[in-house]
């Protein structure tokens, strides 16, 4: 119908140039360009998600009646959901685990790194940066394996560092063992990140800082920072985001001991898999994927007020 | 124009979603009914044997046996018959959970073994879910399931192990029993007899404090916690709740807070709040595997465990703890009630005992192949041939017979603790009122009290039983 009113120009697609745009390529010809990307998307994105709001309003387990015959139960998944102990203990356990290993520990020790190898000889700062990629490189569960290994109660190279025996480290302190488990694994990304950052800083006003007598605390928050905010924000919201969605703790501790490591993805695994609970971990997922989304909403709303 | 344009691509992909959606759902339809007879004549027959077990890890002698003599000896007899069968063994050598996980997968999607091996508390759950059909079902004319002359051989009570509100649903493959083993050496160290036997639990308290006094030792292992999943309920939880006079449940109520289940967890508080038991090996991994390690290096005084300790844990020469001087070193007792009569329909002394049931997948493509090949796995021949000179207690009287003789402590088991055993009950809800118990175990020895951890435990099995009225804590 449109096209009676409005006649498409002739032979468009010889016509060249910045100004042509989808609509004068002739819909059909737009969506053959975009139907593959369209078509992965919604298979792999959107159909999973539209999927996982289904199941998550009903009683869909894997095994029992209800793994033949779901039905719709509404809402009451997520009013299980505020109810559940487990689930809140999951979620303050993530907050712990974002905060302590990604918003602190990689951050600080990400830039630390970056600073401290600035000036470092080329040889010396590719050796530290190679070193310190290979966590980032390593298989999660490799790295996983490692550091079970390293906080094992009779054989860990911890304890016999330490010469003392008998602490199971992964039992007694298990969120301190994973946080520090990441803040390692991923310092490398934020170190890398704050180097090609902090390369973006005018040495000239480094040095001027330097001249009227800055301190290197000075120089870091009124001169380095500055430049490099938009660098950090990102990279905070990258790593808080991953961290959240990180089911390595279940390698290292399976959640346990006595839920005390389960953070909220571990805790989707324990609820889908080991009790078949299709519907209830669904509803979780969901949750864990809105509370995502503010995450990043509340991260570009500050990127973009300093724009 | 361009409004539609820009309406289109969003449009055309919630459509797509639909149409994903729509034959999603339409797929978990039920098949309906299928011919039990279904390529009963072929000549060329393929069929999967599922398990989960494999060669050098995991239950290793009974794959190895399937493999290597079960399998090719099917074949040949088949091939007599003029019919030419493949058979293919998928092992497994996960924990129990994920395997079950697997299967509950596989069978949702109706796929999966021909065969497959199941514990027998899971029958209620994958019948209900029609993940497996009763044997009339899938393999059609009742006479010919139910004449099989192998269930003379099966006693009743083991035949509970496959059926499911009165119906067979799989063949079981042999049962056991729980007692407590004891280091003898550690024993003798400690000034307590060889042929010890406790009669109630203070005695058993008194054999751990005189064990406390040696050193580097642990002196009573009962599992606990979530770490160790069913082994929690079934080495630890279960017998002594027997012991009390309770079952977990009674005529279809399940067992809540009550007096017994504090009678036990204040026994689990007296072992691990006094140093009689190691509370860091229940809150491991893969704690269960440490403890086994920990007594074959004669660093654990008791340990509640089923034969399957005996046989395949401590065994000298293919167990996972090897102990070389098993037969002088390991003693074992029977498990006492509370105290003397104490135990459920008065016993003084008490067990529970398990295993699992070989079903036939109701999507096989060959039925009756399936169907000969379990009679086959359960004859006389093959169950004895399975033991390799082993002894171990089969699901068949006439075996059991015949090589229990030679092994004094499975035949102790046979003739004396299966006298005093229980089952677990073969419903659905049971896996979630299970790890309800284990939790209450973790909570206790984590230090809470006996009256927070069962009332929590209370909750749980509200929930697991899905009312109220399901749940009994006079």
């Amino acid at each position: 119908m449109a096209t009676t009113t409005d006649p498409a120009p002739v032979r468009p697609a010889r016509v060249r140039g910045p100004a042509q745009d989808v609509a004068g390529l002739g819909i059909g010809r737009a969506l053959g360009f975009v139907a593959p990307a369209l078509l992965l998307i919604g298979a792999f994105l959107v159909f999973p998600a539209v999927w996982t709001i289904y199941i998550g309003i009903t009683n869909y387990r894997l095994t029992g009646v209800e793994a033949v015959s779901p039905s719709i139960v509404g809402l009451s998944n997520y009013t299980k959901a505020l109810n559940d102990a487990l689930f809140h203990n999951a979620l303050w356990l993530t907050l712990l685990f974002v905060l302590g290993s990604a918003i602190i520990g990689q951050n600080i020790l990400g830039f630390a790194l970056a600073w401290t190898m600035r000036r470092a000889r080329p040889a010396v700062r590719r050796t530290v940066e190679g070193l310190v990629l290979l966590a980032w490189i390593l298989p999660s569960t490799v790295v996983a394996y490692l550091w079970v290994a390293f906080f094992d109660r009779d054989t860990g190279t911890l304890n016999s560092i330490l010469g003392e025996q008998g602490t199971a480290w992964l039992i007694e302190y298990p969120m301190v063992c994973l946080v520090l488990f990441n803040t390692w694994r991923g310092t490398a990304f934020s170190m890398m990140l704050y180097s090609s950052a902090l390369q973006a800083v005018p040495p000239s006003q480094l040095e001027s800082a330097r001249m009227v007598g800055a301190s290197g605390w000075q120089t870091l928050r009124d001169v380095v920072f500055p430049h490099i905010r938009g660098h950090v924000l990102t990279n905070t919201l990258l790593i808080s985001l991953w961290t959240a969605n990180d089911f390595s703790p279940f390698l290292l501790t399976k959640g346990g001991p006595n839920h005390e490591s389960e953070t909220v993805p571990v805790y989707i695994y324990n609820v889908a898999l080991q009790g078949g609970e299709l519907g209830y971990s669904s509803a979780i997922s969901f949750l864990l994927l809105i509370a995502n989304l503010l995450v990043a909403l509340l991260y570009l709303r500050l990127l973009r007020r300093r724009a | 124009m361009r409004r539609i344009s820009r309406l289109t691509p969003p449009a055309l992909l919630s459509a797509a979603a639909l149409v994903l959606l729509t034959g999603c759902l339409g797929a978990s339809d039920d098949a309906g009914d299928q011919d039990a007879n279904r390529n009963a004549d072929a000549t060329k027959v393929e069929l999967t044997l599922g398990s989960n077990s494999v060669k050098g890890g995991k239950n290793s002698a009974g794959a190895t046996f399937t493999q290597d003599v079960l399998i090719p000896k099917f074949v040949e007899a088949q091939k007599a018959k003029g019919v030419d069968v493949t058979v293919k063994f998928q092992g497994d050598g996960s924990d129990d959970e994920v395997y079950k996980q697997k299967l509950s997968l596989d069978l949702s999607n109706k796929s999966g073994p021909d065969l497959i091996n199941i514990d027998g508390i899971w029958v209620g759950e994958f019948a209900q879910a029609g993940y497996i059909k009763p044997l009339t079902d899938t393999v059609g004319d009742a006479a010919k399931v139910d004449d099989w002359d192998g269930w003379k051989q099966i006693p009743e009570s083991v035949q509970q192990l496959g059926v499911f509100e009165g119906k067979r649903y799989g063949v079981p493959g042999g049962t056991d029993g729980r007692v407590l083993y004891f280091n003898k050496k550690l024993f003798q160290q400690a000034g307590l007899p060889a042929d010890w036997q406790p009669k109630s639990w203070d005695e058993i308290i008194q054999a751990g404090q005189q064990l406390k006094k040696l050193s580097g030792v642990t002196p009573i292992q009962i599992n606990a916690g979530t770490a160790m999943g069913e082994a929690t309920s079934m080495q630890g939880v279960l017998p002594l709740l027997v012991g009390t006079g309770a079952t977990i449940n009674t005529d279809g109520k399940w067992l809540g807070d009550s007096p017994q289940v504090r009678q036990v967890l204040e026994f689990y508080k007296q072992i691990y709040s006094t140093g009689l038991g190691d509370p860091v090996l229940q809150r491991e991994a893969k704690g269960r595997d440490k403890s086994f390690a920990e007594f074959a290096a004669n660093k654990i005084g008791i340990l509640l465990e089923g034969d399957y300790f005996w046989r395949s844990v401590v065994e000298p020469k293919e167990g996972v703890a090897k102990m070389a001087d098993r037969d002088a070193v390991v003693g074992y007792a029977q498990i006492p009630a509370v105290k003397a009569g104490a135990g459920i329909k008065g016993q003084d002394f008490v067990s529970m005992s398990g295993g699992g049931a070989v079903a036939i997948n109701p999507n096989t493509k060959f039925p009756q192949q399936a169907w000969e090949l379990l009679q086959f796995m359960n004859s006389a021949e093959m169950v004895e041939a399975g033991l390799n000179g082993a002894a171990k207690i089969t699901q068949r009287s006439d075996v059991n017979a015949k090589v229990l003789a030679g092994d004094p402590m499975l035949n102790f088991v046979a003739s004396e603790v299966l006298r005093n055993t229980q089952y677990r009950p073969g419903l659905a809800e049971y896996p979630k009122v299970s790890a309800a118990l284990q939790q209450a175990t973790a909570d206790v020895v984590g230090g809470k009290s006996v009256e927070d951890a069962a009332k929590a435990y209370q909750t749980a099995v509200e929930a697991a039983a899905g009312s109220k009225d399901k749940v009994s804590s006079n």
